[in-house]
């Protein structure tokens, strides 16, 4: 136990200020506002694999290291669809995929909203449409946020994510 | 290079049974294709792999190739580092072969993936319902072959693959949970569907194929450089291993040299490929177990090891820096003096954090004994990485069928028995260790020089198929990459077969959960954390 405690008082806070990407802390500020506002001070995202490699996912995940630790700004991944407000989607969608796309946004209570992420899920990259893949999100569900990258580094995500909002909120 | 010492003993057993290799002498192993190839009749398939079983040969995979009137079929099979590849040729006018599975369990889903997607009927084989197949093309469709339109012949909407007929287990109390494609975390979509008895799992099934993105098909026509772009993304965390292996066997199809010092950096990306992940699987198998402590350490060390490689080679991953005839961008030296400051770094960090998980006693009691797969089960189904080295299954693609730039060093390799959740976290602790010792060496001797070939202009005329194709073998960090290429005589590839570790450890994981309660399938699921991507294709 005292090696733990010890290992995290070594550590320290590792949690970095989100300045990098983005026009100003201003525009954090703002964002944790509108999930005060809009969001009731939570914003609930459910991440759906509609077919990518999985790179997105690796990156997405990063968001809840110490760095980046997204909770921060009231941003939490749910498990389930019912519990959401936003979808995160990456990869093309996959035809055996597409279903499955279509009922989770069903089973979304309104108001949803649907961010693209990454390049395939904005364009259908590498893949395309095939006969296998319908490209990008937008060809099977719409989609209002898109954050390109392939994948999109944490930063990246992060600021769109908080532009997301930002856009979501003044809506 | 190769060995060979079991293949006259093979050989003697095939003639035993009457089987004639109607082609063997002529492809015998070279720098540029280290298997040996044996091609047979289409009726002796099944000997063949009997013989072979009996041989001691390891299954490692199974790809159609559509030439003209005919299907020409391959089998992969491996022993002490030796590659041979069995070849018949299967007339489209009766597509009809005989099956490895009852020989080797290993073949059964690659068998049912080349089914559906070039319509080879596989007799004798203990299931022939689709795999990879939904409903996205017409069961008389196959996509791979040529006459088949990469765009499909369906226009509408893909419906749920609603009617697959899973595997029931009747009798009192037995209840079915299915879960999937849309799984509760940041993770792939697949369907498992468990049959349980209170906590306890009877039986699991795993129904794959969600991300199937044509992969193999969209090969089909692209240069090089675009094979080993889409290569780098057939499964984003093993995207150096996957380029990797494609760009080697267009290298050997070709005859391409690569320089010294692109394969030195090959080898520096994939050691860093295997500890990135290795780092965050550590991390998420504890917080699997309610661990959160372990979770932020080793994802904040995955951290700062993704940002130092896009600060050195340009992306958080490495996606595209391996590219055929080398590596994308050069290294500077005050960037590896940078990189080898960390490698010590990190050894210290293990130094912290090992101990603490090693001797916590909630995650003993977790982890040990937990999603156990035997030895003779992980022999069986051809269990690679670190599953197969937690079982008792000492293979190690760069100690023994060895490839530049390894071949200049002694590659450690954990192996431990086991074959718990706990003893595939050792491996990954192990193994963590041992890249960063690879780590020290490779940069150690990284000499100055080019780090990239050109790349040969195609000259087209040749028609001899066997003059444009190859085989890459590479160590993931999942474990063995088999990739297959063959180059049309215009230099486009016509053929590309990559086969991820992925398809031996997702029968492993149906077989290792079995007898566990359904609470701990996230962490056997995690400590095997197979590729979906990778798998489908």
């Amino acid at each position: 136990m005292l090696r733990l405690l010890n290992k995290i008082r070594r550590t320290g806070i590792v949690t970095e200020s989100v300045c990098a990407n983005i026009e100003s802390q201003a525009l954090g500020l703002e964002v944790k506002r509108q999930i005060e506002r809009r969001f009731g001070g939570s914003l609930a995202i459910r991440q759906i694999d509609a077919g990518s490699c999985n790179g997105c996912e690796l990156e997405i995940r990063a968001l809840d290291n110490p760095y980046y630790d997204v909770s921060r700004f009231g941003v939490h991944f749910v498990a389930s669809p019912r519990h959401a407000d936003v979808l995160l989607i990456t990869g093309p969608v996959s035809r055996h995929m597409e279903t499955a796309l279509r009922r989770t946004l069903r089973a979304t209570p309104a108001p949803k909203y649907v961010i693209a992420a990454g390049t395939c899920a904005c364009s259908g990259g590498e893949f395309g449409v095939s006969y296998a893949s319908c490209g990008a999100v937008e060809n099977v569900i719409p989609v209002d946020v898109k954050i390109a990258g392939c994948p999109p580094s944490p930063t990246d995500l992060l600021s769109g994510l908080l532009s997301a909002i930002h856009a979501f909120g003044s809506r | 290079m190769s060995r060979f010492q079991w293949l006259p003993d093979y050989l003697a057993g095939l003639a035993l049974e009457h089987v004639v290799v109607l082609d063997g002498a002529s492809a015998q192993p070279s720098e540029r294709g280290p298997a040996w190839h044996l091609r047979l009749e289409v009726e002796d398939w099944s000997t063949a792999a009997r013989v072979a079983a009996t041989t001691g040969c390891r299954w490692a995979g199974v790809w159609g190739d559509h030439l003209g009137d005919a299907i020409e079929v391959r089998a992969c099979l491996e022993l002490h580092g030796d590659y041979l590849v069995l070849a018949t040729r299967v007339p489209l006018a009766q597509p009809v072969l005989a099956s490895h599975t009852p020989y080797y369990p290993a073949a059964e889903r690659l068998e049912r993936h080349l089914q559906d997607m070039l319509g080879v009927a596989f007799l004798d084989h203990p299931d022939g319902r689709r795999w990879t197949r939904h409903q996205a093309w017409r069961e008389q469709d196959y996509p791979l072959r040529t006459d088949f339109p990469v765009h499909g012949r369906i226009s509408r909407r893909t419906p749920a693959d609603a009617d697959y007929p899973f595997t029931r287990v009747l009798g009192p109390a037995v209840h079915e949970i299915p879960v999937g494609p849309v799984h509760a975390g940041i993770i792939e979509p697949g369907h498992f569907r468990f049959q349980a008895v209170g906590e306890e799992v009877l039986r699991l099934e795993e129904r794959l194929g969600y991300v199937h993105k044509g992969i193999e098909k969209l090969a089909v026509g692209r240069d090089a450089e675009g094979l080993a772009r889409l290569a780098g993304r057939i499964s984003g965390d093993a995207t150096v291993a996957h380029t990797w292996a494609a760009c080697m066997a267009m290298e050997r199809a070709l005859g391409v040299g690569v320089p010294a010092r692109a394969l030195t950096l090959r080898g520096v990306f994939a050691e860093r490929e295997r500890i990135a992940n290795h780092l965050g699987d550590i991390g998420a198998i504890c917080n699997d177990v309610g661990f959160g402590f372990l979770q932020s350490q080793f994802s904040r060390l995955r951290e700062t090891w993704q940002r130092s490689q896009h600060a050195a080679f340009g992306h958080r991953l490495l996606m595209d820096c391996v590219v055929p005839g080398g590596v994308a961008c050069d290294v500077s030296d005050d960037a590896l003096h940078l990189l080898a400051s960390q490698h010590d770094q990190l050894d210290r960090e293990m130094d912290d954090l090992m101990p603490i998980v090693d001797d916590y006693p909630s995650l003993e009691d977790r982890l040990c004994g937990t999603g156990v797969l035997r030895e003779d089960d992980a022999r069986t189904l051809g269990a690679l990485g670190y599953v197969g080295k937690a079982s008792g299954i000492d293979y190690d693609v760069r100690r023994d069928h060895s490839y530049a730039p390894y071949d200049r060093f002694s590659v450690p390799s954990p192996c431990l028995r086991d074959g718990d959740v706990a003893a595939r976290l050792d491996i990954r602790a192990a193994e963590i260790r041992d890249s960063l010792h690879l780590l020290r060496q490779l940069c150690d001797s990284l000499t100055a020089g080019p780090v990239r070939s050109t790349w040969p202009t195609p000259m087209g005329g040749s028609n001899d198929v066997t003059e444009s194709e190859g085989l890459g073998i590479v160590e993931s960090w999942r474990g063995e990459v088999l990739t297959f290429v063959r180059f049309d005589a215009n230099g486009l590839v016509a053929r590309f077969f990559p086969r991820d570790p992925s398809w031996f450890a997702w029968p492993a994981l149906e077989r290792l959960i079995a007898g566990n309660i359904v609470p701990d399938f996230p962490v056997c699921n995690k400590s095997v954390n197979a590729s979906y991507s990778g798998h489908d294709l």
